[in-house]
This record gives structure tokens, sequence and C-alpha cells, in this order.
């Protein structure tokens, strides 16, 4: 569980973004999780309205992005989208293949609105 | 309304002290492993029969992680290395900024392997990288051969798979075969080891792929230096 920390991490680095502007009010906050972050989308969105609850940023709307796990071919160099688990590759059917992608835990937007 | 586009890592904080870490290990050639299990699937018993194989001219460090207590680092003490005991509070993982603070307390240039025990959990330590040169993860007999299907986020980034407690074999249902498998199918090629701390069976494996891996990080640091 250290959705929490994380949650006030994407919190906090938001806020920095929105006071670069004057009177800039936060609307939203887009996130990317990968499958492999080790971070739960439920437990995530959980600890967002935790946080925010009460305070002036209760109206922010956060927009988990869920991101697939990429694989690489040893073989070939082939990048392709596996489920969960890895597959072989799908253009030359080597199992010799490198996670590529799938761990990502970004704050990738912050939507504000301005006076 | 207007949309900043930000594009960068949640985690960024802590990967920009993993990397000043990192960097900091390599000039002072210090090979830096993280380990990462359940609760009591045997990392402080490995670290103990590891520090236990070590002679006295060898500079090994370790910081064990926990919730609470100082008892690993008490366990750890009695073999004369270096050891600090991190408290986390209830921190449910280990973060760079741990560990910048724990080695403050030592002279960098009297370590040659740094072994970092982290909290007893599966999840979230393998979110916060330590500047470790690789990340190493248990799993005993005693537990789910599926451990790497249900936590596939930690098998995908350790290189090094150890199977412990394989002397209890024989009385659990534990197919080693499947977790084979299932670790595989996360991390195609992971290496792995099976080895007991109490009959002492493979250990002698697992210091080959010590030596080896910290070989060859001395091989690499002089070739960037020459």
């Amino acid at each position: 569980m250290h959705e929490i920390g994380i949650a006030s991490e994407v919190i906090r680095a938001g806020q920095v973004e929105a006071s670069r502007r004057i009177g800039a009010r936060i609307v939203r906050i887009g996130i990317r999780i990968g499958v492999l972050s080790g971070v739960d989308r439920d437990a995530l969105d959980f600890a967002f309205t935790a946080l925010t609850q009460g305070t002036e940023l209760s109206e922010v709307d956060f927009e988990i992005q869920s991101c697939p796990r990429r694989d690489r071919c040893l073989a070939c160099k082939h990048e392709f989208e596996s489920a969960l688990y890895s597959e072989p590759c799908p253009k030359c059917g080597s199992v010799e293949t490198i996670l590529a992608g799938g761990d990502e835990l970004d704050l990738s937007y912050v939507e504000v609105e301005e006076p | 309304m207007t949309v900043i586009p930000v594009e960068k890592k949640v985690l960024g904080e802590n990967q920009r002290i993993a990397e000043s870490l990192r960097e900091c290990f390599q000039e002072h050639g210090i090979f830096c492993l993280n380990i990462i299990s359940s609760p009591g699937s045997g990392k402080t018993t490995l670290l103990e029969r590891t520090l236990q194989g070590f002679g006295p001219q060898e500079k090994v460090a370790v910081l064990t992680g926990d919730l609470q207590t100082e008892n690993d680092a008490r366990r750890l003490a009695r073999f004369g290395f270096p050891v600090q005991q991190i408290i986390t509070g209830g921190v449910c993982h280990l973060d760079g900024r741990m560990i910048e603070r724990a080695l403050e307390r030592w002279s960098l240039d009297d370590i040659d392997l740094l072994i970092i025990e982290n909290v007893g959990n599966l999840v979230c330590p393998s979110s916060y990288d330590l500047g470790e040169d690789a990340k190493i993860v248990l799993l005993s007999v005693t537990e789910g051969e599926d451990k790497p299907l249900k936590y596939p986020s930690i098998f995908a980034k350790s290189e090094l798979l150890l199977l412990t407690k394989t002397d209890l074999s024989p009385y659990v249902s534990f197919k080693i075969e499947d977790a084979k498998a299932n670790a595989n199918l996360v991390h195609p090629g992971i290496e792995i080891l099976e080895l007991s701390c109490t009959t002492g069976e493979g250990l002698d494996n697992w210091f080959r792929w010590l030596s080896r891996r910290r070989e060859n990080m001395l091989q690499r640091l002089c070739a960037t230096h020459s």
C-alpha cells in the first residue's frame, strides 16, 4: 500500500506545475501506470479521493491511463504489446524476449482553468 | 482550459537520488544488491549464511529494512561486518533517501559489497530504485509456486530468483518446475538458483553468482576508466 505516497507525489507535482500560472486552478491531472508498475489502480483512485476530500482539490479529476506490457524480441528486434506475461514474438515466433515497457508511473499532464 | 504537458516520472525525485547513489557506488567500486521477498522467505537467513561465508578481509556492509525492531541488524551484526537497521516506522518499502541517509554514517571506501535487505513485501519495493546493480527476489518452497504470476512486477525486474528452503521440498506441495515456468513467463530467461540455508545445499552456486557478478562489474568499471 504505497499508493498514498504516490498519490501525494502526483498532487504535489501537479500543484507545482499549476503554480507557474497565476490564478490557475487544477481541473484534471493525467497519470499513466503500467501493468508492471506495482501500483494498483483502485488503490490509487482511493488515495486521490482520501487526500483531496474537503480540500480545494476535491473537484479535481484524476485520469488514470493504464499502459500494457511491452516486450522486445531479441532475435528480430520487433517490439510488441503482450498481456501481463511474456508472449512469443508475433513476427518470428521466438520466445527470447526482453521487457521493453509496462512499468510506467508517469505524470502526463495537468489541465488548468485560468482566470 | 489549458492542458500543461508534464511527462515526468511520479517518483522522479526517488529516481534522481537512486541515480546519484548509483554514480557514487560506481566511483567507489561498490557492488550493490537489493534483496526483496515476502516476509518470511528467508532473506535474513540467506544474509547470515552469506556473511558467514566471507573472510574478515572482505569489505561487506548490510542495510536491513523493517517496519519495526532492530532484530535483523542484531542477527547480522554477529558476523563482524558493518550492519545498519533502517526502521521505516510503517512504510512498506525502502526508498533512495533512506539509503542515502544511512550511508552518511559509513565511509564508502571501506565497502566493496553493499547488500540491502528490503522490507518484506513483494509489491511496493519494486517501484523504488535504490541505485542497486541488481535486484534479487526470493521465493521459498513454503509459498505458492504462482507468486511470480501474482506479483509480476518484482519478478520482471529482478535479475536473479532464489528458490529458498529447498530442504523442505519433500514436505510441501510446491512444484519447483512450475515456479520456474511461472517466473519465465513473467521474465523470460531470468536466472534461477535453488538453495537451502539449513543444509547449505546450493549455497556454492549463490556464492559463484555473487563473485561472477562482482567480477563483471569491476571489469566494466575498468573498461570505462581506461
